[in-house]
């Protein structure tokens, strides 16, 4: 991502940590690429993938913002999230309503 | 003699005028409808690049490519940011993240060369014509640090 997860420097990335926080990921890594321009240019070889911010869960490389909104909008990132053992904070909020 | 040189200055003060505002709402115009190849050429090089490509590319049913620089901590002009609207059979059966990958690899030549940020919306027309069609805004810019 550009820049920490507590301030982030660009649109897409805050997008993603917001994400994450709405489905109750608090803990997850993260690598301000800002910090380090080999990593911000070695990541997007390595992944063969142009933009940051990039998503890995479980070590697999998920994709970028608009990816992690669709996601989240189709419930897909509910079922990567419990593949990963984690379980979405959106599951009690709707159990709770139930 | 007055009269004659002054109604020549008011028809050329009015071509000026109608130039200059073709030219302004031209270059504001934030679509991809240009209506001379020559002039998108020189005014929009990245946008008609990037809509050639994906045109031949993906032969799409819609494509809609809008420059989202203006959002973000750039000059006034630059095409950095965009975002790309793309309906095409091409992604019958692809995943998410291949389709995304696909529209990539097109506009390679474009982010070796200044594309810096790119939105992907990329269905089949048969979820484009069950979604609302309706395309929001990217994120707001967060100051960046340079490109």
């Amino acid at each position: 991502m550009k820049g920490t997860p507590d301030q982030p420097r660009c649109g897409f990335s805050n997008a993603v940590v917001q994400i994450l926080r709405f489905h109750g990921v608090e803990n997850f890594d993260s690598v301000n690429v800002l910090e380090d321009e080999d990593v911000r240019q070695g990541i997007k070889e390595y992944t063969e993938w142009p933009t940051i911010p990039q998503i890995f869960m479980n070590g697999e490389f998920l994709g970028g913002c608009d990816i992690m909104m669709d996601m989240h909008k189709n419930g897909e990132l509910i079922e990567e999230l419990k593949k990963a053992g984690i379980r979405s904070a959106l599951l009690e909020k709707a159990e709770n309503k139930d | 003699m007055a009269k004659a040189v002054s109604s020549i200055s008011a028809k050329l003060l009015r071509s000026a005028f109608t130039a200059n505002r073709f030219t302004t709402a031209y270059a504001q115009s934030s679509t991809s409808q240009s209506s001379s190849a020559g002039m998108a050429d020189i005014v929009k090089p990245m946008e008609t690049s990037m809509k050639k490509k994906l045109a031949e590319a993906f032969k799409p049913s819609v494509l809609q490519i809008v420059n989202e620089s203006y959002m973000h901590n750039v000059p006034k002009g630059s095409e950095t940011h965009f975002k790309v609207v793309i309906v095409s059979d091409a992604f019958e059966g692809v995943q998410l993240v291949q389709r995304h990958r696909k529209v990539n690899n097109v506009l390679e030549e474009e982010f070796g060369s200044g594309l810096h940020a790119l939105s992907i919306v990329a269905k089949t027309p048969i979820q484009w014509e069950k979604s609302t069609q309706e395309v929001g805004q990217s994120p707001p810019c967060r100051g960046g640090a340079g490109l």
